[in-house]
């Protein structure tokens, strides 16, 4: 029997849905003429113009600091929490597992909307902390997720192979464990990274007056319909550095013994 | 028996941070739900039903009734198409596999905004879809690409399909495909096959699909922000405008325990199906 040409077609479309408008967003950015889309010739000023704005530095450091803060953050919390929850087994994991849970099924408007109203209630004034705090929260249980993942696939045999060798605890934790676990984490942080700097709307409600992020400076941007050709050329950037970090962390996550 | 103190120790550092930023925050909306509003845009003291008696307002039905048809819609769209990609990938060979679920996992890492932004240029009035439409005659001169619930959809199944194909994918891979094959010979059509063994197959990863696209989608606010028009916001839209614009937060806080009754809706049915 021939087999259905529909998969195929339709995965072909797909993939041009998904890249067509990337692509007509790079495009853009090297196109000289300000709000037609015709071609009007190669340029590069839109980026030389993008370096001139020294609030989209400011924003760019801005979600830097939270980034790293909250990856780093996330990325501890998130250890601790994948190997109680995979060493353990009671009601209180049980419990533990719903609450990892819950924020990956949170709306996000609900999350930035409850946090907010934590934060006046508790009278603490918005800033960057408070963007932090919200970021370490929902960058949490991702990280729990990966870590776990990669904790379900390691053999305990080989800890105990290295502690029936004369290895102690903590010899056994540093040299077996820990490589065999460090690319999960790592591969946690990273998403938690990328999460942190993807992120608008729950950055939106906990932000603090000029706590701009570079997700929300550009959303205001795009509102205000404001050198929308610089939005571009800041675009195919970010576009590039997300291509970067998806290719490190492929090599991360990779299967470990194949 | 064992001490506990270890399993504690791991515990409590994400357990803590969970139920003072997640579950404290949820029912704090829930309190202020309750709450009177300042007209300065402040919380008042004591408690009103007035925020909650504000649901009565005409104006909701309407806006929940377009909030869950927009969701719906979308949830359909990305079933349909990640469906077919999701097949085709579990049937690939594993080099291939794996190049074209890096492609569809690229789009899910770049940034939400520009995502959005790009969609919000190629539908924008003078851009080359709209140009073109109207060339050929299909779109007349006033009408608009950009401000409709089309837009918003469109822009939405972009935004959530690689989370839909995801865990269809993951279902297909473990299927056996020599099922179909078994099916037919007995006599089922193509179709046939499809739907009865295929579908039931893989039902777990058609179920995760569902919840991860419906779920977020009910809460969605920047989408028919930037694309859709006056009679194509949401749910969240409200939350927002009623946060920022009106500064009425108890009014804000009602709509939200609104939201999240209506996104805890399709988890309990689920739980109940598993436990069932």
């Amino acid at each position: 029997m021939k087999p259905s040409r529909i998969p195929l077609v339709t995965t072909c479309i797909v993939l041009a849905f998904f890249y067509l408008p990337i692509a007509a967003l790079v495009a853009k950015s090297f196109n000289s003429s300000r709000f037609s889309p015709e071609w009007k010739g190669f340029t590069l000023k839109w980026y030389s113009r993008l370096f001139e704005r020294d609030d989209i530095l400011a924003a760019l450091v801005n979600s830097l600091k939270v980034a790293v803060i909250a990856a780093s953050a996330s990325m501890l919390l998130g250890t601790c929490a994948a190997f109680a929850l995979h060493r353990y087994k009671s009601r209180l994991q049980d419990a533990h597992r719903v609450m990892v849970n819950v924020p990956l099924v949170l709306p996000d408007i609900l999350m930035g909307m409850s946090l907010l109203l934590l934060f006046i209630a508790a009278g603490v004034s918005l800033s960057l902390a408070t963007v932090t705090i919200a970021h370490v929260t929902f960058c949490l249980s991702y990280v729990t997720l990966v870590v776990l993942a990669r904790l379900q696939d390691f053999d305990p045999n080989i800890v105990e192979a290295a502690r029936d060798l004369g290895a102690t605890r903590f010899q056994a934790f540093r040299k077996i464990t820990l490589p065999i676990l460090f690319p999960g984490v790592l591969a946690g942080g990273l998403l938690a990274f990328t999460l942190s700097i993807d992120d608008y709307v729950v950055t939106f409600f906990v932000k603090g007056p000029g706590s701009d992020t570079l997700p929300t400076l550009v959303y205001s941007m795009i509102k205000k319909s404001k050198e929308l050709p610089v939005i571009n050329a800041l675009s195919t950037l970010m576009l590039l550095f997300t291509f970067l970090l998806v290719f490190a962390s492929q090599r991360l996550t990779r299967p470990v013994n194949r | 028996m064992k001490s506990r103190k270890p399993e504690l120790l791991a515990t409590a550092p994400s357990f803590l941070w969970l139920a003072l930023f997640v579950f404290v925050p949820v029912a704090i909306i829930f309190a202020i739900a309750f709450r009177p509003a300042l007209p300065a845009g402040g919380i008042g003291e004591g408690w009103s039903l007035e925020a909650i008696r504000s649901l009565k307002d005409p104006i909701y039905p309407s806006l929940l009734l377009r909030t869950v048809t927009i969701s719906f819609v979308t949830t359909a769209l990305c079933l349909a198409l990640a469906l077919p990609v999701a097949w085709h990938l579990a049937k690939l060979p594993p080099k291939w596999r794996s190049r074209i679920l890096i492609l569809i996992i690229i789009p899910f890492w770049t940034n939400f905004v520009i995502r959005v932004f790009s969609w919000q240029q190629i539908l924008h009035a003078e851009g080359a879809i709209a140009n073109g439409l109207r060339s050929i005659g299909l779109l007349g001169d006033s009408d608009r690409l950009l401000g409709n619930s089309a837009a918003v959809i469109i822009v939405s199944v972009y935004t959530y399909l690689p989370f839909a194909i995801l865990p269809i994918f993951a279902a297909a891979e473990k299927f056996d495909f020599a099922l179909l094959d078994a099916a037919r010979d007995l006599g089922a059509k193509p179709f046939r096959a499809f739907r009865s063994v295929f579908l039931p197959g893989i039902r777990q990863g058609l179920v995760t699909a569902i919840l991860i696209v419906f779920i977020p989608m009910l809460g969605s606010y920047v989408i028919p922000d930037m694309v859709g028009g006056t009679d194509s916001q949401m749910l969240g839209n409200k939350i927002a405008q009623r946060n920022f614009n009106d500064r009425n937060l108890p009014q804000a806080a009602a709509l939200s325990c609104a939201l999240t009754l209506l996104v805890l809706a399709p988890m309990l049915l689920r739980r109940k199906e598993k436990a069932g």
